[in-house]
């Protein structure tokens, strides 16, 4: 046994071998910039993606800026209605495919499935590898449609406005966005096929993290919804450039057919941005907790519940565009449907707290926050599921707070948890906890005042995507803007004190939280080969209570 | 067979053993395979649609598609098919020169689909059977059609072209003796991939060529 | 217009049943936020790491109860709320009584409205209230949505489709009128006004109207439907020369002519346009000879005339 797995019982070592004792996996194959661009190792690959999603995050968050400063004011005067038009696209397509959609699986994804697993690496490194440089490959093209001009479709690129009206640079973005898109495919693939045969002895399924739960039914909507938009996209470029007419309603196409495409996946791909979040919040719930996770069983069959029932609902983005009502209904059962299982999950992490030890760190702070911002964006869906009240609020700022609550206060919330929970994993370092508390806190008071006013904004009618706006809706905007301000804080701050902790943050343990998991019985950092030798799980996962564990509810 | 590389049959680090390592590698082209159903489902499903709301536009636009080469590209495509589950068969049994020769059959094979399908293309474009051309000869809601057409031959056809730079590279690898056939599955493998373009062609024959001819 | 009341009064019945649903829903939700946060934040002062509340293990077979119960009541706490929201969606689709149908063209940036006995407005609709209102909605090149917060009630008009809205008003007032599609460059401009009327007003109103069954009006629905505004409109994709201020200018020639737009001319260049091509522009107009009648092509003349005040009118 090494000294590493005396934290948890739940792992048992062989001895350790002399190629083991070697160095971790930043230093051991060299620092040179091609140790890192060639890299095959998980670990490096999710770092590489970790600066790839920042760098898109903070683009987005840059629109993002200048959207709520020309919102300041009712006239459209900061920017000209194109330009705003453009920095809207801007900030949806490259924070959804950029960066939500990418940045748990890759990044944390990347670096801990095989470490959770008790693997040496993913199935398919060299795929990892490309998929990399695919989002890259995407991610400049998309850029550069924006240098070259801008694009102003929206990240919806609804037709005919992208295929025959726009004249920006719509093919370019649709192509990164394509290219983007199959990245996602080969990192779905390498999680599932990694899942299903590269856990270690011991680990069977219903032991499995339900971080891995979550990776696993996110990579199963990425593998089937992503290829129908990369189709609806590669017909909108050929409509473009060759003069196809499959959407054109001036030669008999429909462009409503685009619409069920793109749905059927952006639909799930809300899916594929929130269930990573939830594995990581049941990660960082019953670690602060000291408590095993509430109705495992039941959690694992919500995440399947969510990925499956999530296929079926996209009709419910288009309740107004002249589907039939009977169709409209159908869409709004399912939907209120796929609420259950997520009602299910917000009453099991609460459930998780009675009778803990509960501590409050930076990734608890969030953890909670995204409970709270989770439910109430979660229970607003609903208002959308109706069909009355989605005529009323559809299109609107309603429809813009709903999902930044679920993506923003959700998913944005719980990649910070994650990140603030595994950076004495990922770098070996601890990072100011005080510094992080308040940045989690400032975090959840900016976001509510950022959006919170954009649900009244909604209700009282203003459509979102416009330049300019009704003098009436102004002081709602001015609250909005000023709570931007504190998110925007909110979002520096850990850049600063997580990199400082890089250069000066004291060394970490390998189990600094005393938490459960494969990952926290190797070093921080782990060694190249993750393990010194391939753990063996002999328990349940988050045995955080081994006198009296209780049976699964 | 020459000399086996060092490097042949050898189980990559994150694999226990060649067991598993075969496994992960079928499993993850059967995946994969399964992205591509929905990939051409999504067009397969708009050109459903709009045959059912313009079947006669459709029947139209189908007589003018030249059936001769689709059917002789059904054919040989078919039999590539049939070299490709030899290749496989031969890779089972370690006939590494076999092998190579049956991979390069199929091979031949595709290029002749893609020539064929190239002179095709090239008679659709002085027959004006393009959308957009202004001498488009065809009645109001054919264009749609012909739409479809170039977006499904297209694709299909890139499909192709993929499929055959893995052979090549598999052909190679098995040359040069850094694939074992029988050691690693990457022959079985590669073939799934060309028998799954054959499939998508199994259906676009019917939906392009014969549409309209009954 | 006055005041965030022109958005958000409710205007229609079923305005007020959609907010009677709407503010349930906010109390139910408002309720299930409350009740969350309050077992977080208590269980977070009761367990906390220090506090020497009992953890003692509960057993088993009450978790379970506790997961059953819980999902059961959610599931039926959301078909209830499915089957109020669908019994109200689904009563609201059949307004009682003959209703008056009012054509509407949505195009970028502006909303045109056509009334029963031809009368037109453009960015403003007026309309009886107590009265069921049909609107027959189309677009002329992308999707739009017909918004009006007032009566809580939306409807995208995608080109190729002609879509349905229905209304009854019971509110006399002036109501804000939105796109809610994105549409391009000005989506934010295209709003306008629905003024609700009492049935006498109304009358009135339009009986102050020109009735526009002009030539004009005829021809500005064939430049439409002939499919001219799909190139020669404003944000064609296909360059073709704008027509706007076209009659009676002078217009230079590929060939180097120049000629006055008179009648035969823009006559000649419907029938036969590769005959006098317009200079910086490609022969590719196909003919329109034997696809337009003689009376159809006066009534385009006549509109062609009259654009210029037409598009004035417009912004």
């Amino acid at each position: 046994m090494t000294d590493t797995t005396a934290d948890s019982g739940a792992v048992e070592t062989a001895e350790t071998t002399d190629e083991a004792l070697g160095r971790s996996y930043l230093s051991a194959s060299g620092s040179t910039l091609s140790s890192w661009l060639f890299t095959i190792d998980h670990k490096r690959i999710a770092i590489l993606y970790a600066i790839s999603t920042t760098v898109f995050f903070f683009i987005g968050g840059a629109a993002a800026t200048l959207i709520r400063l020309e919102l300041l004011t009712p006239a459209g005067d900061l920017v000209a209605d194109d330009t705003y038009n453009k920095l809207f696209t801007l900030h949806g397509i490259t924070m959804i495919w950029f960066f939500l959609v990418p940045v748990i699986p890759t990044t944390l994804g990347n670096f801990l499935v095989p470490l959770m697993l008790g693997a040496r690496d993913l199935a398919f490194p060299r795929l990892n590898l490309f998929s990399w440089y695919l989002n890259i490959g995407g991610g400049l093209l998309a850029l550069a449609a924006i240098i070259l001009g801008g694009v102003d479709t929206g990240w919806t690129f609804y037709t005919p406005f992208s295929s025959f009206y726009s004249n920006s640079y719509v093919s370019i973005a649709a192509l990164g966005v394509f290219l983007t898109g199959f990245s996602s495919i080969a990192t779905g693939l390498n999680f599932i096929v990694t899942t299903h045969t590269m856990r270690c002895p011991g680990l069977t399924w219903f032991r499995l993290p339900l971080f891995i739960w979550a990776n696993y039914a996110t990579s199963l909507i990425m593998l089937l919804a992503t290829p129908v938009l990369a189709m609806a996209l590669l017909l909108i470029v050929a409509e473009r450039w060759f003069g196809l007419a499959i959407f054109d309603p001036t030669r008999g196409g429909d462009p409503l057919l685009f619409q069920h495409l793109f749905w059927f996946y952006s639909h799930p791909a809300v899916y594929i941005m929130i269930l990573p979040g939830m594995g990581v919040v049941s990660e960082i719930i019953t670690c602060f907790a000291r408590r095993r996770v509430f109705g495992y069983t039941a959690m694992v069959f919500a995440i399947l519940a969510i990925a499956v029932i999530g296929f079926f609902v996209w009709g419910h983005h288009m309740f107004v565009s002249g589907q039939s009502s009977y169709a409209n209904l159908v869409f709004s059962f399912l939907s209120f449907m796929v609420a259950v299982p997520s009602a299910i999950k917000v009453f099991n992490w609460t459930a998780t707290l009675f009778r803990g030890r509960i501590t409050f760190e930076a990734p608890m702070l969030y953890a909670l926050g995204f409970v709270g911002l989770f439910t109430m964006g979660g229970l607003t869906g609903l208002f959308l599921a109706s069909v009355p009240i989605d005529l009323h609020v559809h299109d609107t700022y309603f429809v813009v707070a709903h999902f930044h609550y679920i993506m923003v206060g959700g998913m944005v919330s719980a990649f910070f948890g994650g990140l603030h929970f595994w950076w004495p994993k990922i770098t070996g370092r601890l990072y100011p906890e005080r510094w992080a508390q308040a940045a989690a806190i400032m975090m959840f008071v900016g976001f509510n005042t950022t959006f919170f006013p954009q649900y009244i904004l909604g209700y009282l009618g203003m459509p979102r995507r416009y330049h300019a706006y009704a003098p009436e809706f102004q002081m709602f905007h001015v609250a909005s803007t000023l709570g931007a301000v504190l998110l925007a804080v909110a979002y520096l701050m850990p850049l600063f004190y997580l990199g400082w902790s890089l250069f000066f943050g004291r060394a970490a343990s390998a189990n600094p939280w005393e938490a459960t998991g494969l990952e926290w019985t190797t070093a921080s950092p782990p060694p190249q080969h993750n393990f010194f030798s391939t753990p063996v799980v002999r328990e349940e996962p988050y045995n955080y209570h081994p006198e009296g564990t209780p049976k699964d509810a | 067979m020459r000399e086996i590389s060092p490097l042949a049959g050898i189980v990559a680090e994150q694999f226990d053993d060649r067991g598993q390592q075969r496994q992960a590698a079928e499993f993850g082209m059967w995946i994969f395979l399964g992205t591509e159903v929905l990939f051409f489902g999504a067009i397969f499903l708009g050109y459903t649609l709009y045959r059912m709301a313009y079947p006669a536009a459709f029947a139209e636009a189908g007589r003018e598609t030249l059936v001769l080469i689709g059917s002789a590209n059904t054919a040989i495509l078919l039999t590539s098919s049939l070299t490709a589950a030899l290749a496989v068969k031969a890779a089972e049994f370690g006939r590494s020169r076999l092998v190579v020769r049956l991979i390069a059959v199929t091979i031949a094979l595709g290029l002749v689909f893609l020539a064929l399908k190239g002179y095709e293309y090239h008679h659709d474009i002085k027959s004006h059977f393009v959308p957009g051309d202004p001498l488009f000869g065809l009645s109001e809601h054919a264009v749609i059609f012909v739409s479809f057409y170039w977006a499904m031959t297209g694709i299909h056809a890139i499909h192709m072209a993929i499929g055959l730079g893995a052979w090549v590279v598999v052909a190679i690898l098995v040359r040069r003796g850094r694939v074992v056939p029988d050691k690693t599955n990457t022959v079985e493998v590669v073939g799934l991939y060309w028998h799954f373009v054959d499939t998508i062609w199994i259906f676009l024959y019917p939906l392009l060529y014969l549409v309209g001819r009954s | 217009m006055s005041g965030l009341s022109s958005f958000i009064s409710a205007a229609s019945e079923r305005a007020r049943q959609t907010d009677l649903l709407f503010f349930s829903a906010t109390a139910l939700s408002g309720f299930i936020v409350l009740l969350v946060a309050g077992l977080i934040i208590g269980f977070s002062i009761r367990y906390r790491k220090n506090s020497n509340a009992s953890r003692a293990e509960l057993p088993p077979p009450l978790l379970r109860e506790f997961e059953t119960g819980w999902t059961l009541a959610t599931v039926l706490l959301f078909v209830t709320i499915f089957g109020w929201a669908s019994a109200q969606g689904f009563g609201a689709m059949t307004p009682a009584g003959e209703p008056l149908q009012i054509n509407v063209v949505a195009k970028q940036w502006m909303w045109k409205s056509e009334h029963p006995g031809g009368e037109r407005e453009i960015n403003e609709l007026h309309v009886p209230a107590d009265r069921a209102i049909l609107l027959s909605m189309n677009s002329q090149d992308v999707i739009h949505s017909f918004f009006v917060p007032a009566l809580r009630i939306k409807q995208d008009v995608v080109p190729g489709h002609t879509e349905a809205l229905s209304f009854i008003a019971d509110k006399p007032g002036t109501y804000a009128l939105l796109c809610a599609e994105y549409c391009g460059t000005q989506h934010s401009k295209m709003t306008g006004k629905v003024i609700v009327m009492e049935e006498e007003d109304y009358a009135d109103w339009l009986s102050h109207q020109e009735a526009d069954n002009s030539l004009a009006a005829q021809g500005e629905r064939l430049f439409t439907t002939l499919g001219c505004s799909g190139c020669h409109g404003h944000s064609a994709n296909v360059r073709a020369p704008p027509l706007e201020n076209v009659y009676g200018s002078p217009v230079a020639l590929a060939d180097g002519r120049i000629v006055e737009a008179d009648d035969a001319y823009l006559r000649d260049s419907i029938l036969q346009p590769k005959r006098d091509v317009v200079a910086g522009f490609k022969p590719i107009m196909p003919s329109f000879a034997g696809r337009v009648s003689e009376a159809n092509l006066l009534a385009l003349l006549a509109y062609l005339k009259k654009k210029p005040q037409q598009e004035a009118r417009d912004d």
